[in-house]
């Protein structure tokens, strides 16, 4: 069952009001633009033991994302193509507001977001990922974990996971037996078969302006947003509509525009922590 | 299975179940078919029939869990085992989860819930048959039993799923449309007001595409709408008629 929160930050009036009416003159209380996103760092293959992984870093939000590989059966409706699993964890370490237990509904909608987009713009050939067909797969589990929550987590995950998987490296299977058995050699590694890029974008609505990266105070705020995902090429890859409040369908135009502006810097970002891994 | 194609958009341009692309499937609505809760409403398009039930405004248990300057609303989306082709576990999914939060914060916008602090107002929706847009299908019968129980809202919400299949954008997809579609978007609004309040989007599509399904859907919601009026109209004329 879903029910309305009740464990919310609290912002005061007095920072509610000033956030709003910067908002309002187009300025943020951060100094930032309306269209403009926070400091961001992107680290691939932060964690060695994974077969890929991410450092992201938005403003004070830390996230980290990595990549488990295995062997496994197909499911039965997709029997020629690999298996992908994606699961996000709020650790009450990230945040006050976190707690204990397994995945809340928010944990949960943000890892189906994520594995929606990836899933439907065919970021992974999936088909490669046949080792035996119909018998054997690779099993991929991306794991996406909130260290710090300072606010646009969906945004700063996808980066992580996106980061995560253009930038791993999975062990080679090896059939044996007549491929009734197959093993992973570790020694041997190869990147994971992609097909493209994407990124999330989640623009903010107060009143009639629009933001990108809304910092935590400023999420307080927010009438609802919307969570926008793109291609490299400028193609929709998944929408959701997050939060209570509503859009006009002029809004939801103007608010894919604004998203689509904001993914250059990020697909930048991503591109130039690829290039700074490729040179080493 | 999957990998198998299927023709979904024939030669003259009609759908697997013989619709135009801008075509609705069979809409029955019905309000107050259950006698506990305090509104409930039944909403059947084509194959797909779920109900729903509204209990509230109501006291909260544990009271921590209540706000002092309005209620709270609890939502449940639930397929029951028998409702689809393979027997669904009745424990709540990933899915389900998901579905009954963005279920919650459509409703949200659209009740006054500042009318009744330290309350909760409890929407129940049950599918009991699943062949896509369960989700539109549930929101317009949790909407029909929230008026059935006579509790104030901005607008009744109007849904349906658009989806691309064969390249061509189709209103109120289906089962099959949506398993071998390209796309599926889901999209609710308080028609009178023209505002969204949920929308989502599995699949691609290009931004023009985007803008083209939009416009599609409001064409299906002014429909539904319609429905949705003659339904919770219905209700009060049969009960000055008994009184004749």
């Amino acid at each position: 069952m879903s029910m309305t929160p009740s464990n919310q930050r609290i912002v005061s009036k007095l920072k509610r009001s000033s956030i709003v009416s910067l908002i309002k003159k187009g300025l943020r209380v951060d100094g930032r633009k309306l269209d403009e996103y926070r400091e961001i760092t992107v680290i691939p293959n932060y964690i060695s033991k994974a077969e890929g992984s991410a450092y992201a870093k938005i403003g004070g939000t830390l996230v980290i994302a990595g990549l488990k590989v295995g062997i496994g059966t197909p499911y039965p409706d997709m029997p020629n193509s690999g298996v992908i699993t994606v699961n996000a964890e709020f650790v009450p370490f990230a945040s006050p507001t976190f707690e204990p237990g397994p995945p809340d509904e928010n944990a949960i909608e943000l890892a189906r977001v994520i594995d929606r987009s990836i899933r439907e713009l065919h970021v992974i050939d999936l088909e490669k990922l046949a080792v035996v067909p119909g018998e054997k797969v690779y099993i991929l589990w991306l794991d996406i974990y909130v260290f710090d929550h300072d606010g646009n987590l969906l945004d700063a995950s996808m980066l992580a996971a996106i980061t995560t998987l253009l930038s791993a490296r999975i062990p080679k299977a090896v059939v044996k037996e007549n491929g009734r058995i197959v093993e992973l050699d570790k020694e041997v590694r190869e990147p994971l078969p992609i097909m493209n890029k994407v990124v999330t974008i989640s623009v903010g609505k107060v009143n009639d302006k629009f933001i990108v990266d809304p910092n935590i105070d400023e999420e307080q705020v927010l009438d609802c947003r919307l969570a926008v995902s793109l291609s490299e090429d400028g193609k929709i890859a998944g929408m959701q509509k997050m939060g209570s409040g509503t859009f006009t369908t002029e809004e939801v135009i103007e608010a894919v525009k604004l998203a689509k502006k904001a993914s250059k810097t990020l697909f930048s970002k991503i591109n130039e922590a690829l290039k700074k891994i490729e040179e080493q | 299975m999957k990998h198998e194609k299927v023709k979904l958009v024939d030669e003259n341009g009609l759908r697997i179940d013989g619709r135009k692309p801008d075509q609705l499937r069979p809409v029955k609505m019905e309000v107050s078919v259950l006698k506990n809760a305090d509104g409930s409403a039944y909403v059947e398009q084509g194959n797909t029939r779920v109900l729903a039930a509204v209990y509230g405004p109501r006291e909260v248990h544990p009271k921590h869990l209540t706000l002092p300057d309005r209620a709270i609303l609890r939502t449940r989306y639930h397929m029951v085992p028998y409702s689809t082709d393979e027997r669904k576990s009745p424990a709540p999914t990933r899915r389900e989860i998901e579905l009954s939060k963005v279920i919650r914060e459509a409703l949200e916008s659209v009740i006054f819930v500042e009318l009744y602090p330290r309350t909760t107002i409890d929407v129940f929706i049950e599918v009991i048959q699943a062949d896509a847009g369960t989700r539109t299908a549930g929101l317009m019968a949790a909407s029909l039993a929230l008026a059935d129980a006579g509790i104030p809202m901005k607008d009744l919400i109007a849904a349906v799923a658009i989806g691309k299949v064969d390249g061509t954008l189709v209103l109120d997809i289906n089962q099959v449309e949506d398993e071998y579609g390209e796309a599926d978007m889901p999209i609710a609004m308080m028609p009178s007001l023209g505002e969204i309040v949920l929308l989502q989007l599995n699949g691609v599509l290009s931004e023009e595409e985007f803008y083209e399904a939009l416009k599609l859907a409001q064409k299906g919601i002014a429909q539904l709408y319609e429905f949705e009026k003659q339904a919770l109209m219905k209700k009060y004329v049969e009960v000055k008629v008994e009184e004749v």
